[in-house]
């Protein structure tokens, strides 16, 4: 029993920190219309930021500054944004498909920096002993997981409700607006490239968030973890979910998790010992087709945005 | 080790050219960026091994490491990969084409299909690196201090015939030019009385017969693995982008200056980052030249 609901508690934290890195990437692509294919990237950047920033010190490692956790946490996310930021300059103009495939490079770079920079990010070892606030919180493990749940909860919550907050606002609307009609809103005096950066940024924070609070949760990062299947997975979240719409992103996210790990413990359990690693493709073809049967069979996803009328219109 | 340097990227570019021609025709006459064209290289690559396995070994063609099983398998794998790139399209595309779907949900299709197809590929032949034949041929020295493997000559040699062959057909036959034709203006060539099913077949054919070459030719050269496709993704969209859209020759030369650059690289990088070097050449060429270095149109 224990066991069961220690399982949960791990699977629902991982579940809800992908969720915060699909709600980065419904601020770009369900609420703005930018097409990001280099989501791992950015949360790559944000678990390594907040690794240097926060692992006890080594004279092997330029980083490793030993820093608080809440330090770590908004340092990952400020350099994040900033690695939005020059990505974004460099990008944000391209038309849409162009802007996938360069945003694919960006992941792949940040991927060859983080195995190759042996120095700073401890090449294909990595880096370990991160902390986390819970952590030897209390007697019994069980309860450090579900006090680091209820973190990654509050977290969550708070990223929703100012994500709320900023969709409602004049800016958001001005993000559909693009979304819907790019030149239209450049017409009504609207700096589109300024909205699409903002965007970009805030979005990429998010995943930055996403990847620094993953890695506190494991307590270690190396380059396996963010390999490009992660962008898929996190894209194959937010459209199975539904996009322009927090609740499918986040109903995606756990659904398609919760998916990905029972297939995982399926393969563990009933696949002969030899033959693991395949087993594991399973996994990564099964998603594959859900993907495709969602955007055949239901294109807006299992919520999908609530369309919008004009309170004055009847 | 200039002069090997040069060779290797030479090398690597043909082969990256083959990948970029078909990519880039399959995205100007589809109108998506397909990121399941690299998984195309793999299958092809794979399919040459399983008919290079199935058929008698056969002696080696001296001085090449392999023997006629191995071109009959290359014959199959082009034909075999076209089909399942015509498959793929009638399973996915076409019914989303179909539903009048964005040209993006293509996009977002197209990276469930790669998932599928890589691991699919992972999941039949493991993932250890195989190879075509387990002989050893000897290097020969081409020029003063550049060696090349008779393998390596053989592909640059065929991927040059393949290129003119591809050119003429284009320019020349009727279907080339329907290709053509839907590429520029998609409405004129159907209100002309093209026929755009027929069209699409071609080009799915010729792209994954061209991507099933490539696919081969790195696994004959290099070695054969699950990720042989998908790591040379990047450098194929580099490579198509460089050459601009419309021009055969374009993809070329876009191949052959994204495989020089890169096998220049190790000469002053570290060579785990040969990888990024196509990406610092596609920012390169979309922020000075976005239409591409060969070609008119607009891309921003």
């Amino acid at each position: 029993m224990i066991g069961l609901i220690s399982y949960f508690a791990f699977f629902l934290t991982v579940a809800l920190i992908f969720g915060i890195v699909t709600l980065g990437l419904d601020l770009q692509w369900g609420k703005t219309g930018i097409f990001n294919a280099g989501v791992v990237g950015f949360y790559a950047i944000g678990a390594y930021g907040f690794a240097i920033l926060t692992a006890p010190a080594s004279p092997a490692f330029l980083g490793n500054f030993g820093l608080p956790w809440a330090v770590g946490i908004f340092g990952a996310m400020l350099i994040s944004a900033f690695a939005a930021l020059l990505v974004g300059l460099a990008t944000i103009r391209l038309r849409d498909d162009y802007l996938s495939v360069a945003s694919f490079g960006i992941a792949i770079t940040i991927q060859l920096i983080v195995t190759n920079w042996q120095p700073m990010t401890g090449g294909t070892m990595g880096i370990g002993q991160l902390p986390n606030p819970t952590r030897g919180l209390f007697e019994v493990r069980l309860w450090n997981g579900i006090a680091y749940l209820g973190l990654v909860a509050t977290v969550l919550a708070l990223v929703c409700y100012a994500l709320a907050r900023m969709t409602r606002s004049p800016w958001g609307r001005v993000l559909r607006a693009m979304r819907e009609d790019e030149p239209a809103a450049r017409t009504l005096g609207k700096n589109t490239v300024a909205f699409r950066l903002q965007c970009f940024v805030i979005g990429s924070t998010l995943m930055g968030l996403g990847g620094a609070l993953y890695a506190s949760f494991t307590g270690f990062v190396s380059p396996a973890d963010f390999l490009p299947i992660v962008t898929f997975l996190v894209w194959t979240m937010l459209i199975v979910g539904g996009s322009g719409n927090a609740l499918g992103a986040l109903l995606g996210a756990i659904l398609v998790w919760g998916i990905w790990s029972m297939l995982g413990a399926a393969i563990a359990r009933f696949m002969p010992v030899g033959l693991q690693a395949q087993a594991g493709a399973v996994q990564a073809m099964f998603i594959g087709i859900v993907l495709v049967l969602v955007l055949l069979f239901r294109p807006r996803g299992l919520v999908g945005e609530a369309p919008t009328t004009s309170r004055t219109s009847r | 080790m200039i002069g090997q340097a040069l060779v290797d990227g030479l090398l690597t570019g043909g082969i990256l050219s083959l990948g970029a021609i078909g990519y880039s025709l399959c995205s100007q006459i589809l109108r998506f960026s397909n990121f399941a064209h690299s998984e195309l290289l793999t299958w092809g690559a794979y399919i040459a091994l399983m008919v290079v396995g199935s058929l008698p070994l056969g002696t080696p063609l001296a001085p090449f490491s392999f023997g006629w099983p191995f071109l009959v398998a290359v014959l199959v794998a082009c034909i075999c990969t076209g089909f399942l790139a015509i498959g793929v399209d009638a399973l996915v595309f076409r019914r989303l084409r179909a539903n009048g779907a964005a040209r993006l949900t293509l996009v977002f299709a197209s990276f469930g299909v790669a998932l599928a197809l890589r691991h699919a590929v992972l999941f039949f032949w493991g993932g250890n690196a195989q190879y075509y034949s387990r002989n050893l041929t000897m290097a020969v020295e081409i020029l003063p201090g550049v060696r090349m493997l008779p393998d390596q000559i053989f592909v640059l040699g065929l991927t040059v015939v393949l290129v003119v062959v591809l050119h003429l057909f284009l320019s020349r036959s009727r279907s080339g030019i329907a290709m053509r034709a839907m590429a520029d203006n998609p409405a004129l060539s159907r209100a002309s009385g093209i026929d755009v099913a027929a069209v699409i077949r071609w080009t799915w054919m010729l792209s994954g017969a061209l991507a099933a070459l490539a696919g081969i030719f790195a696994g004959l050269t290099v070695q054969l693995r699950p990720e042989l496709g998908f790591n040379m993704l990047l450098a194929i969209f580099a490579a198509a982008i460089l050459g601009g859209s419309g021009n055969l020759f374009g993809a070329v030369l876009g191949g052959l200056i994204v495989g020089l650059a890169e096998s220049l690289s190790t000469l002053v990088l570290p060579t785990g980052y040969k990888g990024a070097v196509p990406f610092v050449l596609l920012l390169l060429v979309l922020s000075l030249r976005p239409q591409g270095l060969f070609s008119k149109s607009s891309r921003l």
